[in-house]
């Protein structure tokens, strides 16, 4: 256990959206190497928790602490946030009419490098990174989520995320709306990504992208607060016994 | 006398050495004399006579004149700026010598900037900034001009054009665009100087682009100027005119005419793109006659100036003949771009599309006015209007005009208009990734731009988006 790196920590977090308190108090480490799932019912403020996190204006980090390799990064715009190592992949990722996927690419990888990526090595690893995502080369000239299904949206997303390669990922809901052979190619590609030095924080609703993405812990986020935590086994039990399972057993020990 | 106006007196002279060369006039005193303020027939006549045109011109213009002094002043459209254009207090024909009493340092401090962060090398700062009467393009142009020659093209300054090719001008001159169209016009027809004759004999298809650019100077860039291009049978041209740095001007009314005549089977496509500094008045009237089978594109694109009112239009007379135009508006504060796009179908089978996209940021207001109109003949006929307007900042103002005359049912017509906001949602999904709040604003701009930009030839997109970049800085949404 001494080997445990702490990458991305957040302690003792409140958010608060159009003044109403949706997080009340959330605290979470993520070492390196580490893969941790945050499960919730609807409405249990898992997007706010996300959003906050990566800095979206009105996602207001009331309390608490956040950093990043030691660093606090609560201060932070979105862009420092980013630049500094962190993604979030969106559960509805906007349109950006007129901007190719190729050309917003590019312009994010200027923005975390500081200067303008070599051409045709940009191109290769594009292209590679379009072709393990089964994402059609077409989509390199399209404009960005314009007209995309559901499906393509998240592939794109993960596309985002392989090519400017974070320290911690966030992926929000990246699972809904996706059909079985789009879940197994984009499942393939967080696992490519991941590996020894970065992190993953997946918020989703179901289980079923657990099945082929291993989380290392699990959380069960209701009403703005983790209520537990274990592992694997844990999301197991929720698709069986449902999300009344925890909110029983809480109201069990509240008697108690 | 200090060493800079000696300097200064100097290139003027040789500059007037330069003008009598060239244009064969040489009456020193009627040169230095200068011209008075506000217009009537003796002003007309002076320009008339100094240019010695032939009499049919000299009525025209006189025809002309009468035509303007009678129309009002449009009583549509922002109103209040164009009440406050004192019309007699402009100098409707300035001698070239004249036109060179400002220097370098009154050229105003943001157009310098621009220049600055543009790039734009220093002969061209000198004209571009009114400074200098002449862009030292001759060398660029010449051989081009030669290979145009071989093929039968005639590429002329407008006055040049009159001398040379008299009889095609007075085919074709005011046909498309006669004085009595609008008061702007007939100001046009009697005081014109300048601007592009241009004709593509039968067949010639003009593999590059002609850029009035090529072989600019004071004359072609003039407050009144009017252009001419007659595209014959089957024959395809693009052309370009005007340039994304901005043009500074003490003129405070620029009034040009540009008549297109794309013949059976013909192709024109006309570029513009202007950034006048923002005194100016720019009133201008463009249009296009299509004849049978033949396509006319106007891509045009509107910066600067205070108060822009621009409708370019395409008549498809000819069974068959499409039209197409394309234009793009940015407003910033103090600013009013009023511009649209005007169909008219006169013909059965012809069809058209019109893109209209336009920005206001700050207190910038910019309008679309369109209108599409279908004859009862025009049958089977087709018009598509897209309006696209975006607003950067809670002061921007947008408003849209669009008029439909639709007199038969056999035809179809598709109408769409969107206003939107540089979303909250986006910015975020940019900044996400990296991108600055500023980079992120330029990134959508340039978006919603794609449209048009994609159309241009590449060194004018790169020159617009950069142009972009420097209007968008610091801007806050």
């Amino acid at each position: 256990m001494s080997d445990k790196k702490p990458l991305f920590v957040f302690k003792d977090v409140h958010v608060e959206v159009e003044g109403k308190e949706v997080v009340k108090g959330v605290s979470l480490t993520i070492n390196k190497g580490e893969i941790h799932a945050v499960m919730g019912p609807n409405g249990s403020g898992k997007s706010s928790l996300s959003n906050a996190l990566m800095g979206h204006p009105d996602y207001t980090i009331t309390k608490g602490e956040v950093s990043l390799n030691g660093k606090n990064v609560k201060e932070m715009s979105a862009d420092e946030r980013s630049r500094a190592g962190m993604f979030l992949a969106f559960q509805y990722p906007t349109a950006i009419p007129g901007v190719s996927v190729a050309n917003f690419l590019r312009t994010a990888l200027k923005a975390h490098r500081g200067k303008d990526a070599d051409m045709s090595d940009f191109r290769k690893l594009l292209k590679a990174e379009m072709k393990n995502l089964s994402i059609d080369p077409s989509f390199a000239t399209r404009y960005l989520n314009d007209g995309f299904s559901g499906g393509e949206k998240k592939r794109v997303e993960i596309l985002q995320m392989s090519i400017l390669n974070p320290k911690i990922a966030l992926l929000d809901e990246t699972d809904s709306g996706l059909d079985i052979d789009a879940l197994k190619t984009v499942s393939e590609g967080i696992n490519r990504f991941h590996n020894e030095e970065n992190g993953i924080l997946l918020v989703t609703h179901y289980q079923r992208l657990l099945n082929y993405v291993k989380p290392d812990f699990v959380h069960v986020l209701m009403d703005g607060r983790f209520v537990k935590s274990g592992g694997p086994e844990l999301a197991l039990k929720l698709e069986e016994s449902g999300y009344d399972w925890v909110e029983n057993e809480i109201r069990q020990k509240a008697k108690v | 006398m200090s060493e800079s106006i000696k300097r200064q007196n100097k290139e003027l002279s040789a500059l007037n050495e330069d003008y009598a060369a060239k244009y064969g006039f040489h009456d020193p005193v009627n040169y230095f004399h200068k011209g008075a303020k506000g217009i009537n027939h003796e002003v007309v006549e002076m320009i008339s006579r100094m240019k010695k045109e032939p009499k049919w011109m000299a009525q025209k213009r006189h025809e002309a004149l009468d035509i303007f002094l009678s129309k009002p002043i449009p009583q549509w459209g922002n109103t209040e700026m164009l009440n406050e254009l004192d019309l007699d207090n402009i100098y409707y024909f300035m001698k070239p010598i004249e036109k060179q009493q400002h220097s370098w340092d009154d050229v105003p401090e943001y157009i310098k900037k621009t220049f600055d962060k543009l790039g734009i090398p220093e002969a061209e700062r000198k004209f571009l900034g009114g400074v200098s009467a002449q862009y030292e393009s001759e060398v660029v142009y010449h051989s081009m001009k030669q290979d145009l020659e071989k093929q039968g093209i005639i590429f002329l300054d407008m006055d040049t054009g009159l001398q040379k090719h008299g009889d095609l001008v007075k085919k074709y001159f005011g046909t498309v665009i006669p004085a009595t169209d609008n008061k702007y016009a007939a100001l046009n027809t009697s005081v014109w100087s300048g601007g592009s004759f241009l004709y593509i004999p039968p067949g010639v298809d003009v593999k590059i682009p002609l850029q009035a650019y090529f072989r600019i100077n004071a004359e072609n860039m003039g407050q009144f100027e009017r252009t001419l291009i007659i595209a014959d049978k089957g024959s395809r041209v693009h052309y370009i005119e005007g340039c994304t740095a901005p043009i500074y001007s003490t003129d405070s009314l620029h009034s040009g005419v540009i008549e297109l005549i794309a013949l059976e089977g013909a192709y024109i496509r006309y570029t513009t793109i202007q950034n006048w500094s923002n005194n100016i008045y720019n009133l201008v009237t463009q249009r296009a006659q299509a004849h049978k089978n033949a396509t006319v594109e106007w891509v045009d694109g509107n910066l600067g100036s205070r108060l822009t009112m621009k409708y370019p239009c395409v008549q498809l007379v000819g069974e068959g003949a499409r039209g197409e135009i394309l234009s793009v508006a940015f407003a910033g504060t103090g600013q009013h771009q009023d511009a649209g796009a005007k169909i008219i179908h006169a013909a059965p089978n012809t069809s058209s599309r019109i893109t209209s996209k336009s920005i206001s940021k700050g207190k910038g207001r910019a309008s679309y006015r369109g209108l599409v109109k279908i004859h009862k003949n025009a049958i089977n006929s087709k018009a598509s209007v897209e309006c696209d307007a975006l607003l950067i900042g809670e002061d921007a103002r947008s408003d849209t005009y669009p008029t439909m005359e639709i007199d038969n049912e056999q035809v179809r017509v598709e109408h769409e208009a969107r206003v939107s906001k540089v979303a909250e949602e986006q910015l975020f999904y940019l900044t996400s990734r990296g991108l600055t709040e500023d980079e992120a604003r330029l990134l959508i701009v340039n978006g919603f731009m794609e449209p048009f930009t994609k159309e241009l030839p590449l060194e004018y997109a790169v020159e617009l988006n950069r142009l972009i970049e420097l209007e968008m800085e610091g801007s806050v949404g």
